[in-house]
């Protein structure tokens, strides 16, 4: 292509707009910024946060006491550790401003006798997780923020822009290249801060409970930009993602408020409760947290005590028709028109793929190690350890975009002009332009192949041979994907896309791997089959750079002063 | 013999020169047409053009089309063992095969010649 590719300019690139994206958008506009706030899909309906089904923690003490320092203290127990107690704080602080702006926004958090309720979720010491009924939490935070972002002047917002990579000058990022899916075409973006939040790395396993679009394109953006990844070991697996009937319209996570309000019972085959047995008697109560609950459906299906699709039941036949009706009305219908009846029989349900742990390393102002560049939400590592407490995805979304939209702001008003961009990012107009090489392989299956081999070997429980097979099957697959993208320059080539996905990927595949491969212990959502049990030396955070296209790992010893369980 | 549902998929860049295929796909009762769409993409053809982010939560409101003549979401409409046919939304502008341009005006990047 001989035409120069379009450029824009803007004083804060915001890349995503889940809530994380779209606070900060906000609050950069409040400080009298231009904003460009791009997304890879549409504005406002992709990424995680639509997703959300229920819990929103919060030490909001509206219905009975509580207090930022209480929250704190259970998040940090959650993270076995590990947690960067500077992230952990501010996302506890500060998340009743925020829970309380959304409030005023009109999101219509639950209420009962006028003040907003709270649930009770495993591993808070007291109901902290406010919602929005029935099951709309996600779809209720996304469509509040995206009327909030519309009513703040100064905010621009394009969708279908997938970036590839972002530009460096003179050791700062001066902004990002990005793919423009409508048109095929390469845009150049120079801006005086790029915030990153593009969410998690759900996408590289086959059942996960994100969008299509969470393949850790973030992660890897940042990491080719020079900035450390941190605890990338930690994916974090949803115990009781639906997986059988097959049902359509819902969500599978949708069985968490399910077991918020009515507790429900998790059988084996055998229709006995098992958690007992893994060290936590329920009673007909959720107080299972996330790691031990994967654990144990995982040891009861590798016991041959699973149910027929390989996961455990989950009952609520002890419920009454109108109990279930009174806690999800019309949710109960949908299910019925997928044929399910709860006061009949169980459902399957299996860990699923859920929140990633690790992420880009941060200060308390979002400002990763690259001057310019900054990370909110998901996007950002350390926060949650080894373990994420129920229902803190959200409330870090908009703590963390908050602040980075505050730090961004700060940072471009002491910039006088947008740095010049000229040449910066050629090589990736260049590599978005670029003609395909013949006789690729199928780029949808090489996604789908990765997504079994993280599953396979890179799930809740590992084995260094294991992860030693994922290693290799990353290397052929990065030979395979080759030095230039498949497909053709035209409009919404997917397998164009798949290729700048791929590359994401299999760098951040790799970054998981390696840090689980070194990891020889057993902590939160990282289980190792060949080295059971917390180790004290291994009280350390592990650091990713990548130094001449190889990764290299470091370990720095962790804060964490809550003693570990 | 396991059913199969064949999806005639409009193929193409521009409304006046595209064309249909035809694809078999395995079927399983519970299925979503998005999911057979998704197979298609996995086992046949890559370059097959959808919009989708969620994938099966009915959340993202992306993956709008049209199914024998009328606007569906393609993870809420069942697959069935039959023949499905599958065309762009007709009021929208056309990107490519299944995709059209349905985000407001003001959420879409003006390229020159696009």
């Amino acid at each position: 292509m001989s035409t120069e590719p379009m450029r824009v300019e803007t004083d804060v690139l915001v890349i995503g707009s889940g809530a994380a994206g779209m606070y900060a958008a906000i609050e950069a506009a409040r400080a009298g910024c231009h904003v460009l706030l791009i997304d890879r899909s549409l504005i406002g309906r992709g990424g995680a946060t639509v997703m959300a089904q229920m819990t929103v923690a919060v030490a909001l003490g509206a219905e009975a006491p509580d207090h930022w320092s209480h929250h704190l203290h259970d998040t940090l127990a959650a993270g076995r550790g590990l947690c960067n107690e500077a992230l952990a704080q501010l996302l506890c602080e500060q998340g009743p401003e925020c829970i309380s702006e959304m409030d005023r926004w009109g999101v219509g958090w639950a209420r009962k006798n006028g003040k907003i309720t709270s649930a009770f979720a495993p591993g808070h010491d007291r109901p902290r997780c406010v919602y929005v009924d029935f099951l709309n939490t996600g779809p209720a935070v996304s469509k509040t923020l995206r009327t909030a972002v519309h009513k703040i002047a100064g905010i621009e917002r394009k969708g279908d822009l997938c970036v590839v990579d972002l530009i460096k000058a003179d050791g700062e990022v001066t902004g990002a290249v990005a793919w423009h899916a409508g048109s095929g075409a390469p845009v150049t973006i120079a801006a005086k801060a790029t915030i990153v939040a593009t969410g998690g790395l759900t996408r590289l396993y086959r059942r996960n409970s994100a969008s299509a679009n969470m393949g850790g394109d973030g992660y890897a953006l940042c990491l080719r930009a020079g900035a450390p990844l941190i605890d990338m070991e930690f994916v974090q697996f949803f115990p009781i993602g639906h997986l059988a009937p097959r049902l359509i319209g819902m969500d599978p996570i949708m069985w968490d408020p399910f077991r918020y309000k009515l507790g429900g019972r998790l059988l084996n085959n055998k229709m006995e409760e098992f958690t007992q047995s893994y060290g936590v008697a329920e009673g007909g109560k959720y107080v299972i947290t996330r790691d031990v609950g994967t654990y144990a459906i995982l040891k009861e299906v590798e016991a041959g005590r699973g149910s027929p699709h390989g996961g455990v039941y989950l009952s609520f036949q002890h419920c009454p028709g109108p109990a279930l009706r009174e806690a999800f009305g019309p949710v109960i219908d949908r299910l019925a028109a997928n044929g399910i009846d709860l006061t009949k029989t169980p459902v399957e349900v299996a860990p699923i793929a859920h929140y990633h742990m690790g992420g880009v390393a941060a200060d308390a102002r979002m400002h990763t190690e690259v001057p310019g560049l900054l990370v909110a939400g998901e996007a950002v590592g350390g926060a949650n350890g080894a373990n994420r407490l129920s229902g803190n995805a959200i409330t870090e979304a908009l703590v963390f975009g908050r602040e980075a939209g505050r730090s961004a702001a700060e940072r471009a008003k002491q910039m006088r002009a947008a740095p010049v961009t000229q040449n910066a990012g050629r090589a990736t107009t260049d590599l978005i332009t670029a003609d395909a090489p013949k006789n690729v392989r199928n780029s949808a299956e090489m996604v789908q192949t990765l997504q079994e081999t993280m599953a396979d070997d890179v799930g809740p429980l590992r084995t260094e041979p294991g992860l030693k097979r994922a290693l290799s099957r990353i290397d052929e697959l990065a030979r395979d994907l080759g030095e230039r993208p498949f497909g053709d320059a035209g409009a919404f080539d997917l397998t164009r896309l798949d290729w700048f996905d791929l590359r994401n990927m299999l760098t951040v595949a790799r970054a998981v791997t390696q840090a689980a491969l070194l990891r020889t212990e057993s902590r939160g959502a990282h289980q190792r089959e060949d080295f059971p049990g917390m180790l004290p030396e291994w009280h350390v955070n592990q650091t990713i750079r990548l130094n001449g296209g190889r990764t290299e790992i470091s370990r720095t010893p962790a804060a964490g002063a809550v003693a570990a369980q | 013999m396991s059913e199969t549902a064949t999806l005639k998929i409009w193929r193409g860049a521009d409304r006046n020169s595209g064309s249909w295929e035809l694809h078999e796909v395995p079927f399983e009762p519970g299925q979503s047409v998005l999911d057979g769409l998704r197979w298609i993409r996995v086992h046949r053809d890559p370059t097959l053009a959808i919009r989708f982010s969620c994938i099966n939560a009915n959340a993202c409101k992306e993956c709008m089309m049209e199914l024998d003549g009328e606007t569906v979401y393609a993870c809420t409409a069942r697959l069935e063992p039959r023949e499905m046919t599958l065309a762009p939304l007709a009021n929208k502008k056309l990107v490519r095969d299944l995709v059209t341009e349905i985000a407001p005006p003001a959420e879409r990047l003006a390229i020159k010649g696009s």
